[in-house]
């Protein structure tokens, strides 16, 4: 870990991996959260909460999407963290003496703190690693004309070119194409 | 030697590899003198084309010096001779290559089961360039072996021309100006066109030379944007102004004669709903190609007007507005670059100092430190345009 540093990063390549890995994490626990929801609260001895369950699972699919899609992965990945917070304020809720399963809870708040970690460390790399998008030119390319002359004085130089037969419009469509002028046009096009 | 070896997406490594030796009669070695990364071989650095296996070589743009040629290609190579290779391998002889559509020889792609099967009818072997394409090895690489060697070949007189001045007769400049000729550009018409990578660079100045009214370019980069106006277009920042209202204000409501999509498979299309829509799907799987070009060309082109792609698409394309197309009458031509059918007339053009293509040229580097230049190009970084090797 370097001293000046909190949290240890990594590189763009892995972050943006990890980022990857990430949102394929978020996609694939809010694809059972929605659709086995009785089997997880069951799991956890927190019936009755199925509904917010699903919702959560939701957010995890919608954040993963974000994650895969975007350009940008570090706003998503903040929001996964967010989600981190909210898992982990709900499960505590299961962690009370009369739940049976609460040793499972337990798993289940380890599990969340361990991909909290990783969320944390993706992040903090992504933001890192975030080169600021030039937004205005940084090199002038004013004199990367490619012709001898002003491109105004080239405009057309090249009209000794014939298009090939098999790249021109075909003929019974060129008036229509081409703008032909209507008097060589065919009369039962007037 | 050493070459630029794709290891799995976002992974190319300069490899220690063993040297390519002459495999067929018609085959010759070349030392390659310059080669360099072409936006189509991000599609490959991304990972979004499949049949790339590990350890295949990159590169389908490179030029340097024979230094061996097989028996049957003797009577039109011979060792010292400067030639640009162009990136598709041609046999000459075929139907298609009888008629100049060079880009689908039905005989150089030594996986024609293969590609039959994904595009119904193979298409002409690549070099550098996935499986699907022959799996020749590439010319980002210290020795190239040319297969064909006799037809594959663009040979350069040694008269004072630099590699950067016509390297690019094997790619970019070709496939700029076929997109141009697509069109049949009348001197009344607009162009427009989406991007303003080295293709849209080199489309944006064979439209002027072919004599366009007006060449409008498209794109979100601010430097790619200053170097398509001092090509002489009209630009639009896609992020700062809708494209389809400036088009129509630049052409009296009419839309673009003309359309150029020299964007292809990997749309950067900032944060429009059919963008976003591309993104979610591809991110999960559920789609090859982020085709936002396609979609805004068919909606803004004038009717009876022309579409032409020389982007590269790799698979199945969603939510394309084929009823506006259709309605609208417009034609659509597209396909990979018939390379040599435009390269004697573009080397003259070149040796008459019509046009200089090097002006695209920003990042030169060695071999070695080729693999980090794909990053800065892919992310457009450093303002990076086109990047040209020396092994």
């Amino acid at each position: 870990m370097s001293n000046n540093r909190t949290v240890d990063t990594l590189s763009s390549e892995n972050a943006h991996s990890l980022a990857r890995g990430l949102g394929w994490f978020s996609i694939g626990l809010g694809l059972a959260e929605v659709l086995a929801p009785r089997a997880l609260t069951r799991g956890l001895g927190m019936q009755g909460s199925e509904q917010l369950l699903q919702a959560y699972g939701l957010r995890e699919i919608a954040t993963g999407i974000g994650i895969l899609s975007s350009e940008q992965a570090a706003p998503w990945i903040w929001g996964r963290l967010a989600g981190d917070a909210l898992d982990i304020a709900t499960l505590s809720t299961g962690l009370k003496e009369d739940n049976p399963k609460r040793e499972n809870v337990g798993i289940a708040l380890a599990a969340v703190a361990g991909v909290t970690a990783l969320d944390l460390v993706c992040g903090v790399s992504l933001a890192r690693n975030t080169s600021p998008y030039p937004h205005r030119p940084a090199i002038d390319y004013r004199s990367r004309v490619g012709f001898p002359k002003p491109p105004e004085q080239m405009r057309g130089a090249a009209r000794d070119f014939e298009i090939p037969p098999d790249m021109r419009t075909p003929e019974a469509l060129r008036p229509f194409a081409i703008g032909r002028p209507p008097h060589v046009m065919p009369a039962t096009t007037r | 030697m050493k070459a630029l070896c794709w290891h799995s997406a976002k992974d190319i490594r300069c490899d220690e590899i063993p040297d390519p030796r002459i495999e067929h009669p018609r085959d010759a070695i070349i030392k390659v003198t310059s080669c360099a990364i072409c936006g189509s071989d991000l599609h490959l650095y991304d990972g979004y084309m499949p049949g790339m296996e590990n350890g295949d070589v990159m590169g389908h743009e490179f030029m340097g010096e024979v230094v061996e040629v097989g028996p049957d290609s003797r009577h039109a190579l011979k060792v010292g001779d400067r030639v640009v290779v162009p990136f598709t391998i041609i046999c000459g002889e075929c139907d298609q290559c009888q008629r100049g559509n060079f880009s689908v020889c039905e005989r150089s792609n030594r996986n024609k089961e293969v590609a039959d099967k994904m595009f119904g009818h193979a298409t002409a072997g690549l070099f550098g360039y996935t499986h699907l394409t022959g799996g020749y090895a590439g010319g980002q690489a210290e020795y190239v072996r040319v297969p064909y060697a006799d037809k594959t070949h663009i040979k350069i007189p040694r008269n004072g021309l630099s590699d950067e001045q016509v390297l690019f007769l094997g790619d970019i400049f070709p496939t700029g100006w076929q997109a141009a000729v697509q069109c049949e550009i009348e001197p009344t018409e607009t162009v427009a066109i989406w991007g303003c990578g080295p293709v849209g660079q080199m489309a944006i100045r064979s439209a002027i030379l072919l004599g366009a009214k007006k060449v409008i370019a498209i794109d979100n980069v601010p430097e790619r944007l200053e170097m398509a106006r001092a090509g002489g277009a009209i630009t639009i920042n896609f992020e700062e102004e809708s494209v389809v209202e400036r088009l129509n204000d630049l052409t009296d409501s009419k839309g673009p004669e003309k359309c150029i999509d020299a964007v292809g498979m990997e749309a950067h299309a900032g944060s429009s709903l059919d963008a976003v829509y591309d993104k979610v799907k591809q991110s999960v799987m559920l789609q090859t190609d982020r085709p936002h070009v396609i979609r805004e060309m068919m909606y803004v082109c004038r009717p009876a007007g022309t579409l032409s792609i020389p982007g590269v698409y790799g698979g199945i394309l969603d939510k394309i507005p084929f009823g506006a197309a259709m309605n609208k009458g417009l034609t659509i031509r597209m396909g990979q670059t018939h390379v040599n059918r435009w390269t004697d007339d573009l080397l003259r053009r070149i040796e008459e100092g019509q046009i200089d293509p090097s002006f695209v040229v920003t990042h030169r580097v060695s071999l070695e430190d080729g693999p980090g230049m794909y990053k800065t190009f892919r992310d457009k970084e450093d303002g990076c345009v086109k990047v040209v090797l020396r092994p």
